[in-house]
């Protein structure tokens, strides 16, 4: 097979980055684990492999998918290899006190039980380098607020599938704005039936049309929100 | 087992599907997050207003109410041990409407997708989809349902597994997926591709097609995409009406009757024949959509600007079939 012609140990670190980000695109778990492994054997940083092997080999597939080229079953599969490199890094990453990107709390409406969207963002997210709490389906604006109390992230991801769904997500905006509380984090949706008019009206800071947009979204916001804390 | 769909596909020139489901017992008052099958038990007179509702605008053929009644839907209700009873008395329900109709009116049994992902990615299995599948469908046949109708199916693997049940209960069956993603399903699968499966199945359906996905137009190129591949299968139409819009509150589809009449007609040109609308379309859509039916003329096959022009723009530049594909995966450095 060609599969034995590259000898990922005996690649230098440029090509073996290269390798990686192809090999998160193909999906390949043994592979990125491998690699991760290498990289930390010639002394990178647990957040060097993060960022610059992991998070951007998922940059191209995300991009790949928000231009309808990956579909869903590649986009899984490479999350999936992502996550068994995330699983070696993660505890060195709280060890060496890496930087974070941000933190979500991600959840489906009350009234609906669709995940796979959900999901899929919440996957994207890890693969980003984002912490993410996922509360499943169903959830009421009392769960929500309650993650949110209790993890204090940055980011408030609401899904729907439904047409009569959606409109809750305003509930729960509303009940944010209600307690004084809708300035402290970002509430970014997303859904089959929604759109940007939509988000726009019942007053999120962004809807996002799939899984790829939601993290670039995410990222340029978490970006504002330093540079106005900075500022 | 009853071949009056078969017997209709082979006598007439387009039949008539019927409309939303959905969007019909909300305005009915169903909430959302409950289980819609529950009405077929709870509040079984809004269940017969609603196929009645199909029936007098003309429809030829009718969905039951159980699109989410398989055991891997329902367990999120805690239903799952009522999978037969539940699809039993939805076409129960369709027969007791259909044979009074006073013409041939089909039962169409709607089986709609696990919600669960295929291994490897997921945890659904061929073996596990099957059974949840033929579990469905005998509920469906002893409550006399005509045909399965196996609808807003995204994999390839599901829509063989639906296959394989319809198999097993004995049943003729039909099947459509949504192309929602692209011009694709979510899980990649084009119009070309579904064409092609459709051909290779050990027991084919009657006819096979597109259901909901994007908004007529985007729908619209999904029919001439099948009918480009030139199979012998008729195709079938179940666009939605329009783009969900929201105002105080409220979504409504934008699409009007006037609108659904002219993507009928369309549909009918570009090689459907079966033609019927999905979410946001009410009985004044299927009405507007069958006179127009019945009364104007077959034209030719139209071309994507027409269906532009009349229907409004694509959500994406490619569909991912013909010369222009779009753009393709980016080449492997491995195997």
């Amino acid at each position: 097979m060609a599969d034995d012609e590259i000898i990922l140990s005996e690649l230098s670190d440029d090509e073996l980055v290269l390798q990686m980000h192809d090999d998160l695109y193909d999906g390949l778990k043994e592979e990125i684990e491998e690699s991760v492994n290498i990289l930390l054997e010639r002394k990178w940083t647990p957040y060097d492999v993060l960022t610059k092997a992991l998070v951007a080999g998922m940059t191209i597939v995300g991009y790949d998918f928000r231009d309808g080229i990956l579909f869903v079953p590649e986009v899984l599969l490479a999350a999936n290899a992502m996550k068994a490199g995330m699983f070696i890094l993660k505890p060195l990453l709280a060890e060496t006190g890496a930087p974070r990107m941000g933190k979500m709390v991600i959840g489906t409406v009350k009234g609906d039980i669709h995940d796979i969207g959900k999901n899929l963002v919440a996957m994207m997210m890890e693969g980003a380098g984002f912490e993410v709490r996922d509360l499943g389906i169903n959830n009421s604006v009392e769960k929500y607020l309650a993650a949110l109390e209790e993890d204090q992230p940055d980011i408030l991801g609401m899904s729907a599938l439904l047409t009569t769904t959606m409109p809750y997500m305003k509930v729960v905006i509303d009940t944010l704005k209600e307690k004084g509380l809708r300035e402290e984090y970002i509430v970014l949706v997303g859904g089959a039936p929604l759109n940007e008019e939509f988000g726009k009206a019942i007053g999120a800071d962004a809807y996002c049309r799939d899984a790829a947009v939601a993290v670039e979204t995410a990222k340029q916001y978490m970006l504002r929100k330093h540079n106005a804390v900075a500022g | 087992m009853s071949d009056l769909l078969a017997t209709l596909l082979s006598t007439r020139d387009w039949l008539m599907a019927d409309g939303a489901t959905g969007t019909n017992l909300f305005n009915m008052g169903l909430s959302s997050g409950d289980a819609p099958e529950m009405w077929n038990i709870e509040k079984a007179d809004n269940i017969r207003k609603l196929y009645q509702g199909a029936v007098d605008a003309g429809s030829d053929i009718f969905l039951t109410n159980s699109f989410g009644a398989n055991a891997s839907r329902l367990k999120l209700h805690n239903l799952q041990g009522r999978t037969h009873e539940l699809n039993k008395i939805a076409a129960e329900l369709g027969r007791e409407i259909a044979d009074k109709a006073g013409r041939p009116v089909v039962v169409a049994g709607s089986m709609g997708p696990t919600g669960e992902i295929f291994a490897p990615m997921g945890s659904m299995t061929h073996e596990i989809a099957v059974e949840v599948f033929h579990e469905q469908a005998e509920g469906l046949k002893a409550g006399g349902a005509d045909v399965l109708w196996v609808e807003t199916i995204s994999a390839a693997e599901e829509f063989r597994a639906a296959a394989e049940a319809a198999r097993l209960a004995g049943m003729p069956w039909c099947g459509t997926m949504s192309f929602d993603t692209a011009g694709r399903t979510m899980m990649g699968i084009t119009s070309a591709s579904l064409a092609d499966l459709v051909e290779k199945l050990p027991h084919p359906p009657l006819a096979f097609g597109a259901n909901c996905g994007v908004g007529a137009s985007d729908l619209m190129r999904t029919i001439l995409g099948f009918a480009a591949q030139g199979s012998a299968l008729p195709i079938i139409a179940k666009g939605n009406a329009g783009i969900p819009k929201y105002h105080d509150g409220h979504i409504h589809y934008d699409g009007t009757p006037a609108l659904m009449a002219e993507y009928a007609v369309l549909a009918r040109d570009a090689g459907a024949k079966i033609i019927g609308g999905c979410c946001g379309t009410m009985p004044e859509h299927l009405r507007a959509m069958h006179e127009a039916l019945m009364t104007r003329p077959r034209g030719p096959r139209p071309t994507l600007e027409l269906i532009a022009e009349k229907l409004g723009g694509f959500s994406s530049a490619s569909d991912g079939t013909g010369d222009d594909a779009g753009p393709v995966r980016r080449v492997r450095r491995r195997g």
